[in-house]
C-alpha cells in the first residue's frame, strides 16, 4: 500500500464521509434487500447476485439486468441497456472532478469513481466546502457500498422482504434524501432554483409523452440534466461565483 | 455460470467506464468558462431530474408519495439534518397510508 495507506490525519475526514453517507446507507438497505429477493426468485445463483452488487454497484442496472436475464434477452442487449442507464454518471463524474483536491493522485480518483452513484454524488456535490478530499469521499462511498452489499446478502438469505407498509414508506427514503440535499442548497440561489425548475419540468414533460416513454427511461435524465444545466450556464454565466 | 460471470464483468465494465473517465482525465485541464459553469449546475439539474417525476411512483400510491414528499420538503426547507428529512418523508408516507388509505 505504501503511500495509499490512510494515516490518522485522514481519519477525521474519512469518518465525516461515513457520517454524511448514513442517509444513503439507510435508503440503500431496503432496495438492496429487494434486489437480493428478486434475483433469488428469478433463479439467479447467489454467487452471481452478490457479484453484481460487488462489481456493478448500480441499482437500476442490476434490477434491469436481472429482469432482462429472466426475459431471455441476449447478453449484448443487457450490456447495452446497462451502458445507457449509466451514461448520466459521465456527467456527474465530470461535475465532481473540479471539486476534488488538485493533488489527488489518479489512482485515488480511479478508486473514488468506482463508488459514484446518484446518491453518493448528490451528497458529495452539494457539500458546502469547495474542495473535497480523498478520505471524505472514500468514507462516503464505503458506507454506501457496504450497505448495498449487506442488503443484497440479507435479501437473498432471508428470502423475505420487509412488510408491505414498511417497504412502501421506505421507498421514498432516497427521494427524501435528494430533497433534503437539494432544497437547502437551491432555496437562496436564484440561478440554482431556475435550473432545478427547468430540469424537473423538462423531465416531467419527457416522461409524459407516451411515444417517448421507453426511449426516455434511459435518456430522459441525461437530456433534461444537460438542457437545464446548459440553459443555466447561458442565463447566469458569472464564472467563479458560487452557484 | 461461467458465462453469467462474464456478463457481470461486462456490466461492471460499462458501469465503471463512464464513472471513471471524466474524473481521471479531466483533473487539471483548464475548462472553458461556459463548460465550467455548466458543470457547476449539473448537481442541481441531475437531482431535480432524479426526483421529478420518479418520486410519485416510489410508494404504494401517488397520494402517499406526495404526502411524504411534502413532509420531507418542509423539513428540508428549514434546513434540518438530512437524516431527519429522510425519517420525516418515511413517516409521512407511513402515517398517510395507515390513516388515510381505505
Amino acid at each position: 500500500m505504501g503511500k495509499n495507506t490512510l494515516t490518522s490525519e485522514h481519519l477525521g475526514p474519512f469518518l465525516e464521509g461515513v457520517k454524511a453517507g448514513l442517509p444513503v446507507a439507510m435508503g440503500y438497505i431496503p432496495i438492496a434487500i429487494a434486489f437480493g429477493l428478486l434475483a433469488k426468485s428469478n433463479g439467479v445463483p447467489i454467487a452471481i447476485s452478490v457479484s453484481m452488487s460487488l462489481f456493478i454497484f448500480a441499482g437500476a442496472s442490476q434490477f434491469v439486468g436481472v429482469s432482462l436475464l429472466t426475459a431471455g434477452a441476449a447478453y449484448w442487449e443487457i450490456i447495452t441497456a446497462t451502458f445507457l442507464l449509466n451514461l448520466r454518471h459521465f456527467l456527474m463524474s465530470a461535475s465532481l472532478s473540479p471539486r476534488l483536491a488538485a493533488n489527488t493522485p489518479k489512482r485515488h480518483l480511479a478508486i473514488l469513481a468506482y463508488g459514484l452513484t446518484d446518491e453518493t454524488f448528490s451528497v458529495a456535490s452539494l457539500r458546502p466546502e469547495k474542495t473535497l478530499s480523498f478520505p471524505f469521499i472514500l468514507g462516503l462511498n464505503l458506507i454506501a457500498f457496504s450497505a448495498w452489499n449487506v442488503g443484497t446478502w440479507a435479501g437473498f438469505i432471508l428470502g423475505t422482504g420487509l412488510p408491505g407498509s414498511v417497504r412502501s414508506s421506505m421507498g421514498i427514503a432516497l427521494y427524501a434524501m435528494f430533497l433534503g440535499l437539494l432544497i437547502p442548497a437551491a432555496k437562496n440561489s436564484h440561478p440554482a432554483l431556475v435550473v432545478v425548475l427547468l430540469a424537473g419540468g423538462i423531465h416531467a414533460l419527457l416522461q409524459s409523452l407516451p411515444r417517448l416513454a421507453s426511449f426516455s427511461s434511459s435518456w430522459g435524465i441525461v437530456i433534461s440534466t444537460v438542457l437545464a444545466a446548459a440553459i443555466g450556464a447561458l442565463l447566469f454565466p458569472e464564472e467563479g461565483k458560487a452557484v | 455460470m461461467k458465462s453469467l460471470a462474464l456478463l457481470v464483468l461486462g456490466m461492471g465494465l460499462v458501469t465503471y467506464i463512464p464513472r471513471m473517465l471524466p474524473m481521471v482525465l479531466l483533473g487539471k485541464v483548464n475548462l472553458h468558462p461556459f463548460l465550467s459553469r455548466f458543470l457547476q449546475f449539473i448537481p442541481f439539474a441531475a437531482l431535480s431530474a432524479l426526483i421529478v417525476p420518479g418520486i410519485l411512483s416510489s410508494t404504494n400510491s401517488t397520494t402517499s408519495a406526495v404526502a411524504g414528499g411534502v413532509a420531507a420538503s418542509i423539513l428540508a426547507f428549514f434546513r434540518l439534518n438530512v437524516m431527519f428529512v429522510v425519517l420525516g418523508g418515511i413517516l409521512g408516507v407511513f402515517f398517510w397510508e395507515l390513516w388515510l388509505t381505505p
